[in-house]
């Protein structure tokens, strides 16, 4: 439908682009870099390089390779499905603009994928861990039924500037990528495993180990929900718990990495103060 | 109930808010999805949802105004009752919405904020900044992870659904999916399967859709049985962002909030847009649609926007057709508090700030008004009868489709802020006539395991076929892929000519075997997505056939469906009675060709190229009339039309039974 032109100077575009990525078969297998090669367009990003590599599957040395796997959804930054390492910077490849990266190295563009997530294969990880974050807080509104039982609610126009931030968290783990005390869990399956045994033995592992900081953001947005807040309590013995608040180094990286600009440092503050409070309260009402 | 199980395929909108429900309803759910739920394409609705609230209660607005828009907006072509029954429901969907926590823009008071949408004159729409369709689907994705903990639903995520498994008697009993990471294939038996797998705008190869709206779930339902309806009507949004992979929805809510589209009156006009006067500026949707303005619905402001770039000259870039879409006169805060979203988008992507600079933008293929024929059974009052096993049915026993993956809710054109509503509605709505489906049914877990077990070595079959042909020299399915989007979007898209569909339809239907003749570059069973894509580019194409094949059948123009040989023409006199004539004469037109054509195309699959048949529409509420919008220049046409529909009534009170509601259908 839109024939795309090309946006301000296209003066000193390269015909071509090099682009390594890192590659691994699968789990437990020896990842190895591989060069690319593709034609150079106007408007690329990330994606549209690797859509390129995958219909031309081979390396720059003509060796035919199967196409490099990756996660992508939505292209614009609101799915979290793409986040990769690239030229060593954790990020969304969607909005990984060509034209920017050759500003910064016109020699080549670097893919790898994020190295805190299992590789399932190539670029794609398994992000399951976060997401079993997200129920170890208890992220949601514990409403009564889905029958009509009128609006809920009213919202200070203020509470809501508060909370938006919050909830435009995709899952997308730059932040946990970024994060010095989020340490790679991989739990791979023993020969004939059940899914049961094995799901039990990775959430075992999971919760060994620090909850990240989306997670602790997503507790604070619900705990300050009028009716979110009835699984404060909850909430706030996981984040006193193993793998909690308490593993936070504050390093501040979260912030810096996050795509949606989502104050993960000030949520993590909150979540401190309410979980130092939270213990206290514990200790006096033993 | 014990044993009785249900599998939904999907997690946006619809799939989530039926899971949710049915758990709710204490059946357990087998959850489906290509992606974590959280990631489906819902995130990328960004406006807002409709409904009548309170304040535009008290300035004259009701259900029935809601419902009345829609089906305006649609070009007439939805059946009545479902769309009747989502616009009584709509208030009470975003009560729940806003109960689950979804962070709705608020007024200074803090009652949920609203602006005005497209093909309305009623501020129904609320709103999450302008990533509501991603805030509501969280809040649903919340609610299941709830359930999910609770036991009740098991979610199978990077799992391609690869067709329903039916029964000796034509019952819907299962599905078969792959694991797209160990790339095994099993079956998941169930008493009743729920598609919402959304749209199909990857048959168009760039549109404002997701990597995952392939359509070849529904596809995969179609090639078994399901019916697929009105497929012709893909919706294209007026603006979106141009880009090399995906084309990027700039939300109505731009205009909503009071956007400005307009070019240069001069063409070929240099000079930056901020320096020509206002004069010198064609607004031209508000100039032809005073009353609405800017908010016209999405087909007539795509048509206005392709006509002033392709026929008049105008677009505003050398070197690529566009408009500007334009914001700048708006406070920066207040954009901030409302479109931040949309903003950070073009910014991001176009590396320009759409505060200070208008937008460049031009139509791009949006969403599938077609989709899966469904059943629905009506009440007394024209609505929806509650928990009815119809409602939401396929024509295949115990399938049913929900979402944008149905036909049901927006006709010929959809109204913006009504898909997100149609998604959770028929989600939520559909739950109870399920359960009573599940009580009236022998349980799938007592059915013998042969028949499943032979539609798993079915799906294994096609799937060891398409790995033993790695390293041919066959087609290769992404460049097979990009030929069909581009086939797509010459021939079907704003304006459609009837040799270019025959020559695409002939074209596409030549794909159906080279599709089969694709060679893949990878041959392994591990994370094989060369081979999950193959198959729904081989899946693809019988849905592009069905909306080739309704395009080229339908010799009219309704909403989304636009074809310039058999437009209506504009009046041309200027005497006031000729020109009367001429309207009396347009409005005999409107009418014959309504009798002709106001019908659902309904295409069943027959193996290589799907058959197509017609279906009257059930407007047993609403009488089918002009859809002028205020069109400058057509007044006399509405004087004419409000006319004859006087006379009409008055004639039918002398006779009161012929309104009688009984006997529709």
């Amino acid at each position: 439908m839109i024939a795309p032109g090309p946006e301000a100077n296209s003066a000193r575009k390269p015909s071509k682009i090099n682009v390594k990525v890192l590659r691994q078969d699968g789990p437990g297998t020896p990842p190895y870099w591989e060069r690319h090669q593709v034609d150079y367009e106007p408007d690329m990003n990330v994606i549209s390089v690797l859509q390129k590599i995958a219909a031309q599957a081979q390396t720059i040395d003509g060796k035919k390779v199967p196409p490099v796997a990756w996660d992508c959804g939505c292209l614009e930054e609101v799915c979290g499905s793409c986040t990769m390492v690239i030229n060593g910077r954790v990020r969304q490849s969607c909005s990984a603009l060509v034209d920017r990266l050759l500003e910064d190295n016109s020699e080549e563009i670097e893919l790898q994928p994020m190295t805190k997530f299992p590789v399932v294969r190539d670029l794609m990880v398994d992000r399951s861990r976060l997401f079993h974050s997200l129920k170890r807080v208890q992220a949601w509104v514990p409403v009564d039924s889905y029958f009509d039982m009128g609006a809920g609610p009213r919202i200070p126009r203020e509470d809501q500037e508060q909370n938006y931030p919050l909830s435009q968290c995709m899952s997308c783990g730059c932040c946990l990528e970024a994060c010095p005390q989020f340490n790679k869990v991989e739990v791979l399956r023993q020969p004939g495993e059940t899914d049961e045994a094995f799901d039990a033995r990775k959430k075992a592992a999971y919760e060994s180990e620090f909850i990240g900081p989306h997670a602790i953001s997503q507790a604070m947005l619900f705990n300050s929900h009028p009716v979110g807040k009835n699984l404060q309590k909850e909430r706030l013995e996981t984040l006193t718990g193993t793998g909690g608040i308490q593993a936070c180094g504050n390093a501040q990286n979260c912030v810096a990495v996050c795509p949606k600009e989502i104050p993960l440092t000030t949520s993590i503050a909150r979540a401190g103060r309410a979980a130092t409070l939270y213990a206290i309260k514990k200790f006096f009402d033993r | 109930m014990a044993s009785n199980r249900v599998l939904v395929v999907g997690g946006g909108l619809a799939g989530l808010s039926a899971t949710m429900k049915l758990a709710e309803l204490g059946i357990p759910v087998d959850l489906l999805s290509l992606t974590p739920v959280k990631r489906s394409h819902s995130v990328c609705a960004q406006g807002g949802i409709n409904s009548v609230n309170d304040q535009t209660r008290q300035q004259g607005d009701n259900e029935w105004n809601h419902f009345d828009d829609t089906i305006y907006g649609g070009d007439f072509l939805q059946n009545q009752p479902p769309v009747k029954e989502m616009a009584y429901w709509a208030p009470k969907v975003i009560d729940l919405m806003d109960r689950l926590g979804v962070t709705f823009n608020r007024t200074p008071e803090g009652y949920i904020d609203r602006r005005r949408f497209g093909g309305t004159l009623y501020k129904r729409t609320a709103f999450a900044g302008a990533t509501t369709g991603q805030q509501l689907l969280y809040a649903l994705d919340e609610q299941v992870r709830r359930w999910e903990v609770e036991g009740l639903v098991k979610k199978y995520e990077f799992w391609d659904f690869l067709g329903p498994v039916l029964d000796d008697n034509g019952r819907c009993v299962g599905g078969v999916a792959q694991d797209m990471v160990s790339m095994e294939i099993r079956s998941f038996p169930a008493d009743a399967v729920v598609v919402a797998t959304g749209g199909c705008g990857l048959i168009y190869g760039r549109s404002t859709m997701s990597v995952f709206c392939t359509g070849s779930a529904a596809s995969r339902c179609f090639q078994a049985g399901a019916k697929y309806g009105n497929g012709e009507f893909i919706q294209v949004h007026p603006t979106a962002i141009p880009g090399a992979d995906k084309l990027r929805l700039m939300s109505e809510s731009a205009r909503g909030e009071g956007g400005r589209v307009w070019v240069p009156r001069r063409p070929n006009d240099t000079r930056p847009p901020k320096q020509i006067p206002q004069s010198e500026r064609y607004f031209f949707l508000e100039e032809r649609f005073p009353k609405y303005g800017n908010l016209v619905p999405r087909d007539i402001a795509t048509r206005e926007i392709f006509n002033i770039c392709v026929n008049e000259g105008l677009s505003v870039d050398p070197t690529r057709m566009c408009v500007y879409l334009d914001l700048t006169h708006i406070p920066r805060h207040e954009l901030d508090r409302k479109l931040g979203g949309i903003l950070e988008i073009y910014e991001k992507f176009q590396g320009v700030d759409p505060r200070d600079e208008p937008m460049k933008i031009f139509p791009a293929v949006h969403y599938s008004m077609g989709g899966l024929w469904v059943d629905y059974e009506a009440n007394g009052e024209g609505g929806l009868l509650p928990g009815s096993p119809r409602n939401q049915s396929t024509n295949i026993p115990g399938l049913y489709a929900i979402g944008e993956c149905d036909y049901q809710y927006h006709g010929a054109n959809r109204l913006g802020a009504n898909s997100l509503l149609s998604c959770i509605f028929s989600g939520l709505f559909t739950g109870p006539g399920i359960v009573n489906w599940i009580k009236s049914n022998k349980a799938a877990a007592d059915l013998p395991k042969s028949i499943f077990e032979g539609a798993v070595a079915q799906h294994q079959a096609r799937h060891k076929k398409l790995l033993s042909t790695a390293s041919g020299s066959g087609e290769n399915p992404y460049v097979l892929h990009q030929e069909l989007g581009d086939i797509m979007t010459r021939a079907a898209t704003v304006v459609r000519y009837n040799n270019q569909l025959t020559e695409a339809y002939e074209k596409v239907s030549a794909m159906v075997e080279r599709a089969q003749r694709c060679s893949l570059t990878d041959a392994g069973n591990w994370t094989n997505q060369n081979v999950i894509f193959t198959k729904s580019v081989q899946d693809m194409i019988p849905v592009a056939q069905c909306i080739l094949k309704g395009a080229l059948m339908r010799d009219e123009c309704r909403g989304a469906h636009f074809k310039p040989d058999f437009s209506m023409p504009s009046l041309s006199a200027t005497d006031p009675t000729e020109r009367r004539l001429e309207a009396e004469k347009w409005c005999d037109a409107f009418e014959e060709n309504t009798r002709k054509y106001l019908k659902s195309s309904i295409c069943t699959w027959k193996g290589q190229e799907p058959e197509l048949t017609y279906e009257d529409i059930d407007t047993r509420l609403l009488k089918p009339r002009p859809r002028l919008y205020g069109l400058v220049g057509a007044e006399v046409i509405e004087e004419v039309w409000k006319n004859r529909c006087g006379k009409q009534e008055q004639s039918e009170q002398a006779r009161p039974q012929s309104k009688q509601l009984a006997g529709a259908v």
